[in-house]
């Protein structure tokens, strides 16, 4: 080596030696951004910003409570185990400042100092414009407009800058949560129609890239599949500020990554881990693992009426005894859910949903069952799930085909890729399947009529038909709107019971929203939509 | 030269030609029907209907292809309705991505297969042989997303020496601006030594997970045809007339021993662009392979049938990389072209 070459090492590894001091600074700026900064962790992200959105799927959901504003929301009530619970009967308002509910309408007066992200005011004719926009696009958002009676856009008439009518159809008590749902969500008509065109008039194609709302968070940057990294609105007049800053919100696909994150704390909240994850991080006590109900949520077995064998309600009886409840609970869910099953002989019905029903595992009385209804010597048949699932539907499906194998039920298992599940449900024909539905407006009546009515919905998977179903349901439905409650009550026993009677369907069990957090991150609330709510979350 | 360039691309067009037809006809055999899957779990027969209309997928298949291939024709891949982006502009940020990841994998499994396997050849029998076929036998066994999950368990989870498996970068730092979209080129581009560091350091994992995957094929393959041109005999004229060991085995022996390696190497490496797929599932990294997965997944038809091009036309610019190189090792091969 050459002198003048050796010098100039000696200085470069002197550089070198005081360059650590540079790291320092950017650390300590790293560590300010971190405790302001909500760091999420999730299988999947949206594919689409905005929920009136063709197609947009549920983690989009997220993005629109969070950065849309509606007219009213739900009070917060403390929930199963003190954590905060979205009160199904108490609304308050959110871009309305107060509202006014007769028999024939609700009249909203909209805050004065709401502002979209943008700096224009939040004037009535945003809000009558988004909510023509959510009946009329189509697909789901319209569909569930009008599980609120909710169809027309003459139902929405605008009375003066920020004053809002809402007319009711009919008579319907699901008309106000349905406006406390995530589709009427308000939003800026001005800049979206700016960027509407005459083949899209709604302008769907840019609320899709960008949130044009005024809620408490605005989309700062999207890369679909990897990230979504959202920033306080700081103008946000509907609430106390939030406290979080910005939202860092990164898909990881694998599960047991999100958990290794979690646990060396590098992410902040995570949810969607197996089971047996939340179990176990439960279990060491280093993180906050909260585990609640879904609300109006079962998961099921169901049958296909239409056919034989399961025509027949003593072959459904039959395989409610032989089903294996508890080996479910613990080896597919282990533990985290609700058991459905197995009430005391003697219980009354009671009037809420989901309740369990009375059948317990019992191989002789479901031997006994099937050799009444002629099939002693079994049969075969198909069980299907949904793979998208697989981590709950494929062990609990073994157990089944286990358990039935015991009274002559040989079942082959049939895995159907998640593309191609509600294409298999709409066709309502295979013989024998698990499923979950959960409604997001908790009433056992709307749970009944998507479920088990006659005019046979895609999640009356069982395509079960029955008048006397039909009548309570609608009496129900009726005698909820008028107030009656002796009627409504019988009714919604009358449905309950008959629907354990005659058993289209077992409940399982009712499943669990399993959600991780660090110790310092404090403020989750649970909501109907089982997604989270950044507004009232917290660190440190 | 260029005339065989010519030629070598001329080839290529009936067979990009089939992937497409084949793609397109493919996609749309599939079972799922992406109106009802997008229609979402609450749509009535109408609303799936209407999604129909909008998606297109009301009009005869051949007017479908003629549509399609219309657009392919303006350079427009279509759109994913699963991410709801151009897939063209998808491709295009993704395949930066993984080609950086799969390089980097490769050039480290080289970088150890290549000498493991020379120095195998040399000494036949000896414990660098041994060392060889363990670690080729036991790289080859393990599955790639097994080797990744085992390496975050250690290195992230258990010793903290790695960084947390989030993707090409900390959440913290910003992308650089996109120059060649390889972010180890484009950080040093902006000056920004901190980025690069992050983005040095979340690669190594998965460019390790990638090469341990490749080291037994590129090893294995160099140590039998280094054994069979030492075995030659004008290496042994070569070691008669004196020459030192080195200049034996590099400048003969290893030069005649390239061909079937470079051929492996191109196989590696298609065969890496395919392994990628779980690696970028377990690393969170944004690459093609995820992006075609989760396509397929949904049906979402333009992803799945942008992706299967762009795999294509790649093949076609590798092989044909592949035959240039062959004429820069071996002047037979320039002969006869």
């Amino acid at each position: 080596m050459k002198r003048r070459d050796f010098l100039k090492s000696v200085s470069g590894l002197a550089a070198g030696a005081a360059l650590p001091a540079v790291p320092q600074v950017v650390s300590s700026a790293y560590a300010d951004a971190r405790s302001e900064t909500l760091l999420i962790v999730s299988e999947g992200g949206p594919n689409n910003l905005d929920i009136h959105g063709v197609g947009t799927n549920v983690p989009g959901y997220e993005v629109s409570w969070n950065c849309y504003d509606r007219l009213i929301s739900h009070e917060m009530k403390s929930g199963p185990g003190g954590v905060p619970y979205y009160d199904r009967d108490k609304f308050k308002g959110e871009l309305a400042e107060e509202f006014k509910i007769d028999d024939v309408s609700v009249t909203f007066k909209l805050r004065k100092n709401a502002k979209f992200h943008d700096g224009t005011p939040v004037t009535a004719k945003d809000v009558k414009w988004s909510l023509d926009r959510a009946v009329s696009v189509g697909g789901f958002p319209t569909f569930q407009m009008s599980a609120g009676s909710l169809t027309k856009p003459e139902q929405f008439v605008v009375i003066d800058d920020h004053t809002v009518r809402v007319d009711f159809l009919r008579k319907d008590r699901l008309t106000i949560p349905d406006l406390a749902v995530i589709v009427p969500c308000i939003v800026n008509s001005e800049l979206v129609k700016k960027n509407a065109s005459e083949k899209d008039p709604w302008g769907l194609e840019f609320t899709k890239q960008q949130t044009a709302g005024s809620g408490a968070y605005k989309v700062t940057k999207w890369t679909a599949g990897t990230e979504v990294i959202m920033e306080r609105n700081d103008d946000w007049a509907c609430g106390p500020l939030p406290k979080i800053k910005r939202v860092i919100w990164r898909m990881v696909p694998q599960a047991g990554n999100r958990r290794a994150l979690l646990e060396r704390g590098d992410a902040d909240i995570s949810y969607e881990l197996p089971n047996k994850d939340f179990q176990e991080m439960k279990a060491n006590g280093k993180l906050n693992v909260v585990s609640l109900p879904f609300s109006n949520g079962i998961q099921y077995i169901g049958m296909n009426v239409t056919k034989p064998p399961f025509d027949n309600p003593k072959v459904r009886q039959a395989v409610a005894y032989a089903l294996p409840y508890q080996k479910i609970m613990d080896a597919v869910m282990f533990g985290l859910a609700n058991p459905m099953f197995g009430a005391p002989k003697d219980k009354p019905t009671e009037v809420v949903w989901p309740q369990p029903h009375k059948y317990n595992t019992d191989m002789d009385k479901a031997k006994a069952l099937m050799a009444e209804a002629g099939y002693a010597s079994g049969f075969e048949t198909t069980i299907s799930f949904d793979l998208n699932f697989a981590g709950v539907n494929e062990p609990l499906c073994v157990l089944v085909q286990e358990s039935l194998a015991q009274i002559g039920i040989k079942t082959t298992i049939n895995k159907v890729p998640g593309a191609n599940w509600r294409t298999e449900l709409n066709k309502k024909e295979m013989p024998l399947f698990t499923n979950v539905f959960s409604g997001w407006l908790d009433y056992p009546e709307y749970f009944f009529y998507w479920c088990y009515h006659g005019n046979n919905s895609v999640f009356n998977t069982m395509s079960y038909k029955s008048a006397e179903m039909d009548k309570f349901i609608d009496g129900a439905r009726t005698a909820a709107a008028a107030g009656d409650t002796a009627a409504y009550e019988s009714d919604v026993k009358g449905f309950i019971d008959l629907a354990y009677t005659d058993i289209p369907r077992i409940p399982l069990y009712q499943p669990f929203v399993n959600v991780a957090m660090q110790k310092n991150v404090s403020g989750y609330q649970y909501w109907f939509h089982r997604r989270l709510d950044y507004r009232a979350m917290a660190k440190g | 030269m260029l005339t065989m360039i010519g030629k070598r691309l001329m080839f290529a067009i009936p067979s990009l030609i089939g992937v497409v037809i084949v793609t397109f006809l493919l996609t749309r055999a599939l079972p799922g029907d992406p109106a009802a899957y997008f229609a979402g779990p609450a749509a009535t027969k109408e609303a799936v209907e209407q999604i129909r209309k909008k998606l297109g997928l009301d009009k005869p298949l051949i007017e479908q292809f003629f549509r399609y291939t219309n657009d392919l024709a303006h350079g427009d891949f279509g759109n994913s309705l699963t991410t709801g982006q151009p897939v063209a502009t998808e491709i295009r940020n993704r395949l930066p991505a993984s080609a950086e990841l799969t390089l980097l994998g490769l050039i480290v499994s080289i970088a150890i297969a290549i000498p493991l396997g020379v120095l195998a050849a040399t000494r036949p029998g000896s414990w660098i042989d041994h060392l060889c076929r363990v670690t080729t036998t036991a790289g080859v066994s393990l599955p790639v997303f097994f080797t990744g999950l085992v390496l975050v368990y250690v290195f992230y989870f258990r010793l903290g020496w790695s960084p947390a498996p989030l993707g090409r970068l900390d959440v913290f730092y910003s992308a650089p601006p996109t120059v060649t979209g390889f972010y180890l080129i484009d950080t040093l581009l902006a000056h920004d030594v901190e980025a690069f560091r992050s983005a040095l350091s979340q690669l190594i994992l998965p460019a390790t997970t990638l090469a341990i995957f490749s080291l037994a094929p590129i090893a294995r393959m160099t140590r039998a045809s280094m054994l069979a041109v030492l075995a030659s005999e004008f290496v042994r004229t070569a070691r008669a007339s004196g020459l030192s060991p080195t200049t034996v085995i590099v400048t003969y022996a290893f030069r005649n021993a390239m061909l079937p390696v470079i051929t492996t190497l191109s196989m590696v490496f298609s065969f890496l662009l395919g392994a990628n797929v779980l690696v970028e599932k377990v690393f969170a990294w944004p690459g093609i392979g995820s992006y075609a997965v989760e396509a397929l997944i949904s049906s979402d038809f333009a992803p799945v049938q942008g992706f299967v091009l762009t795999m294509a036309v790649m093949y076609v610019l590798l092989n044909l990389v592949i035959d240039i190189l062959y004429g820069v090792i071996d002047p037979r091969v320039r002969l006869e072209g």
